[in-house]
């Protein structure tokens, strides 16, 4: 049976039908359209998928999207303000944090939260919190750079 | 480094702006109107008959729009792209290779049929319900076990499960100089089978204009013409020009989206019978045992020596693995792109291999990410390290003992191979630095304090990249030519679009080829704008793998510049009233020697397109112009990867302190990207040293079928890396960039370095990777029980 869920995303209202199984990354790339948030398994593993809910970095192949009901659901589209690159943003670019780009959102969105409960975190700390986000391009060590660099751009 | 945008900056890419704000645009990210989703149902055997599909339950479900099966798609097969002789001369065995099975399944993730509906849970359901009658049949799996006798047949036509077998090399010579060796060193290795896991799973949709008769295929390629070619001509009889692929924003391919694969026909053969788009995207468990692997070698080889340590000749049996099928590029990866670097950066006089290709019940075996480089290496790397403990010499020392020297270049190997340029000690000389070589024995007895075991190990690699001329690979059994081709439009206002075969799957192509057309027009480079991945707009192309873009796809697109800069020099000569011969360009400008006449690249662009002063009876209007090139040789960047790790004996797990890489990449576009590429590359290399193994059990289940299981390299089990480009660069002499191509090495040499220090730290002749702790720490404790003996 369909229902309907409604969220803030991006910091806008939405609202859609859905099946009770849909997953909240199916709302937001098939019914929302925003396909930046990506899928990259099945097994809840990779990271591809993180958004932000209430706050929180979530996978977001984890969560139904009848669960994400009245929550404020932040997307990598909704990073950059006024057309401008978030500071995190800034610094992948700055220091190479990407290649193919599909795991940039997932990382993006993963190193935001860490920043935010960790001002200044050490190189040891990044790669501890990055074990739920998969990169096959980068080798991780530019993804590693560009956190530590954005975290003193956003502190 | 250059400042600017030109040819060596460390430009800022132009790409990243869309991937960090999620607006890139990859295949599933694709809907088309009206567009239907289709599940591939796969055989759960590796081996089996289907005795019977049973489609009604599924056509009366919700949505179903159709099941198909092999029985409906008579279709032609898959096509293998290189013909591989055995040493008889006799041709290989090829199978055929049918999108949907026919009557036989032969692997685990086979596509036995597809269920088409209107959404994809409904397709989900509707394939769940299909009825597929099996009647199993015993299976092969293990590279060395299908050759032995009474093993299960893949092939009735491949006695003993041999696709080929095949040899290189002067045999006589080898066993001549065997006889008089002072010392033989010998190896038995296993590459492991690989899973090449790019982040963004294999995604195809199938378009069909009823208006035009044109298909559209979006596939997730790093080669859209390559698929337009063996699909169209081989698999479903379309014309190219009834045919367009496209192959959007590309979430990683190393290899393993070069091949044309079964999905991509059904859906597109599907769509022109629904008159409907179709829609296909693997889950991640699809990927596993639907996505060519890699590797897969089981390999003899012996090193002769003399009483100095010069290596005298190297003898090498390989029995490689092919799966079930002929993957589009498979036979020649453990053939021509393995046999022929087993000279290595050595001047060993004579060399033979043998290689055996088998088929198993297992995915097909294609190129990964150096493709047959990094068994070679990983080979020959290993065998030498043997043979240095044998000997009882320095690593560094024996390497170095048997260099081609610079000045021996050309160099003519005796593996067919000639490199043209490279200086190996130079890399060695300054990865030794980097690592601090000399400080390792204080490092190894700091560590034995804490009771650590430390290794040191090193790689020089070299590999044969920028793939390839197109008549030397044709003589050797290729069916296609390997050459690159670049499209230059000048716009009326100045601006530049470049139309480039190459495909960008990370790579940073449109930054890259655009620093080379800023820099050899003078332009600003946002004036440039990079196309590809779609062979509507691009005029052909044979895409990127081999690390061939910038050495083919570059070298095409300086050629397709040189033309522009020959064409502007005739209108401006024209506009400045002088002799073409007079005109000269540069940044930017056309002058006349001698003067002060000046006239912009842009002047010039805009008189091409309103040609009101214009030598018309001699020119033709217009400022654009197409160049193919075919490589006259290989590229070789070669290097020298160091690892050091300390082992944990009572674990068994590895700590890596340190791993330097120095490259020789020739002439370098973006060191910011090429560093890049090497990161990468060796963290493929150390996940296939440490973590990765494809693991089948004896009935052909894949036991490592989804993250659970493959162990995928993350952050917290690597370090970071030291890169640095050679400060003696080779560059490539027969290309007009002098660039070599440097997407692979990482993986190439990573491999080799860290088993070999791995090995150094354990005190091992040899362990087979992945190095995993329990491994690790059974060859620890061994070592420790022969020192208390
Ligand atoms: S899609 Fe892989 S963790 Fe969510
Ligand atoms: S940039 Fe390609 S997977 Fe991370």
């Amino acid at each position: 049976m369909p229902t309907t869920v409604s969220m803030t995303v991006n910091g806008k209202k939405v609202s859609g039908s859905v099946e009770p199984r849909t997953l909240l990354v199916q709302f937001i790339r098939e019914t929302l359209g925003l396909t930046g948030t990506h899928v990259g398994c099945d097994t809840s593993q990779c990271g591809t998928c993180v958004v932000h809910v209430d706050g929180k970095s979530v996978k977001s192949c984890t969560m139904l999207a009848v669960q994400a009901e009245g929550s404020d659901v932040l997307t990598i589209e909704g990073l950059a303000k006024d057309g401008k690159l978030h500071p995190m943003q800034e610094a992948f670019r700055e220091h190479h944090g990407l290649q193919c780009g599909f795991c940039t959102p997932g990382m993006v969105m993963s190193a935001v939260d860490l920043v935010k409960n960790n001002k200044n975190p050490s190189e040891h700390e990044i790669r501890d919190w990055l074990e739920g986000n998969l990169c096959r391009c980068t080798g991780y060590h530019n993804i590693v750079k560009a956190i530590a660099a954005g975290a003193k751009a956003m502190a | 480094m250059p400042e600017g945008t030109g040819i060596g900056a460390s430009v800022r890419r132009r790409e990243d702006g869309r991937f960090l704000t999620g607006s890139g645009t990859y295949t599933d990210d694709i809907n088309r109107p009206g567009q239907t989703h289709a599940i591939m149902v796969r055989s759960p055997h590796a081996h089996a008959k289907i005795k019977k599909i049973d489609r009604a339950k599924t056509l009366k479900m919700p949505g179903v729009l159709a099941v198909y099966t092999g029985e409906d798609m008579k279709v032609g097969g898959l096509p293998c792209g290189w013909l591989v002789k055995n040493q008889d001369g006799s041709p290989m065995v090829e199978p055929p290779h049918p999108a949907l099975a026919q009557d036989f399944v032969r692997h685990v993730g086979d596509i036995v049929a597809v269920v088409i509906a209107e959404t994809k849970q409904q397709a989900r359901d509707g394939a769940d319900a299909l009825g597929v009658d099996y009647g199993v049949l015993p299976a092969v799996v293990d590279t060395r076990a299908a050759v032995k006798p009474g093993a299960p047949q893949v092939w009735e036509q491949a006695k003993g499960n041999i696709c080929y077998d095949w040899g290189l090399g002067d045999k006589a010579a080898v066993d001549a100089a065997f006889a008089k060796a002072h010392k033989v060193a010998k190896i038995d290795l296993v590459n492991n089978r690989l899973i090449p896991n790019a982040m963004e799973p294999r995604a195809a949709i199938g378009d069909f204009d009823r208006a035009t008769g044109e298909h559209t295929l979006y596939t997730t390629s790093q080669n859209p013409h390559v698929i337009r070619l063996l699909m169209g001509a081989f698999v479903l009889s379309i014309p190219e020009a009834k045919l367009r692929v496209v192959a959007p924003d590309v979430g990683g391919g190393f290899g393993s989206k070069i091949y044309h694969y079964a999905e991509e026909a059904i859906v597109t053969w599907a769509a022109a019978q629904l008159k409907k788009p179709v829609k296909w995207t693997a889950e991640r468990s699809e990927s596993f045992m639907s996505d060519a692997h890699g590797r897969d070698h089981a390999t003899h080889a012996e090193l002769a020596l003399d009483k100095d340590g010069k290596f005298l000749a190297l003898k090498v049996e390989t029995l490689a693995n092919m799966g079930a099928y002929l993957s589009t590029f498979s036979t020649c990866v453990p053939t021509y792109l393995y046999a022929t670097l087993l000279a290595g950066v050595y001047t060993t006089p004579a060399i033979f291999a043998n290689v055996k290709a088998v088929f198993t019940n297992t995915v097909p075996v294609d190129a990964y990410r150096g493709a047959g480089r990094p068994e070679a290496t990983f080979l020959l790397e290993r065998v030498v390290d043997v043979a240095a403990r044998e000997m009882k010499m320095d690593p560094a020392e024996i390497r170095r003992k048997n260099f081609i020297q610079p000045s021996q270049f050309p160099y003519q190997t005796p593996v067919a191979l000639q490199y043209d340029t490279g200086n190996y000690g130079a890399t060695l000389d300054m990865a030794m630095k980097m690592a601090d070589y000399k400080g390792f024995a204080a490092r190894k007895d700091a560590s034995a304090k804490k009771g650590k075991l430390r290794g040191i190990g090193m790689a020089c690699y070299i590999e044969a990249c920028g793939i390839a001329p197109s008549a030397v690979v044709g003589s050797l059994g290729a069916r296609a030519g390997l050459y690159e081709c670049a499209n230059v439009r000048v716009h009326p206002t100045g601006s530049v679009s470049v139309f480039t075969g190459s495909h960008a799957h990370g790579q940073g192509h449109e930054t890259t080829f655009a620093q080379v057309v800023a820099d050899k027009l003078g332009i600003p480079i946002e004036q440039v704008d990079i196309v590809h991945g779609d062979t509507g707009k691009i005029p052909f192309g044979m895409g990127t793998y081999g690390s061939r873009s910038i050495a083919v796809g570059g070298a095409a697109l300086v050629k397709a510049l040189d033309k522009i800069v020959a064409k502007g020099k005739k209108i401006a000569a024209h506009l400045m009233e002088a002799s073409e011969k007079d005109v000269e360009f540069k940044d930017g400008k056309f002058t006349v020697a001698g003067t002060d006449k000046s006239k912009a690249f842009g002047e010039v662009a805009l008189t091409a397109y309103v040609p009101h002063n214009y030598p018309i009876t001699e020119l033709e209007p217009g400022l654009e112009e197409q160049a193919f090139y075919d490589p006259l040789n290989f590229t070789y960047p070669s290097g020298c990867y160091i690892a050091e790790v300390e082992v944990d004996k009572e674990t068994g797990s590895i700590e890596i302190a340190r791993f330097v890489a120095s490259d020789d990449f020739g002439k370098i576009i973006n060191p910011m990207i090429v560093e890049g590429q090497v990161h990468g590359g060796v963290a493929q290399g150390l996940g296939q040293a440490l973590l990765e193994n494809c693991v089948y059990d004896k009935d052909g289940q894949l036991l490592t079928g989804s993250y659970n299981d493959y162990c995928m390299p993350r952050a917290d089990d690597l370090p970071s890396f030291e890169v640095q480009h050679t400060d003696k660069p080779t560059p490539c002499t027969h290309n007009p960039l002098g660039v070599k191509g440097c997407g692979e090495a990482g993986a190439i040499g990573a491999p080799a370095a860290f088993m070999n220090a791995v090995c150094n730290a354990l005190g091992v002749a040899h362990l087979d990777m992945p190095a995993t702790s329990e491994k690790v720490w059974r060859a620890a404790n061994a070592h420790m029980a022969r020192a208390a003996e």
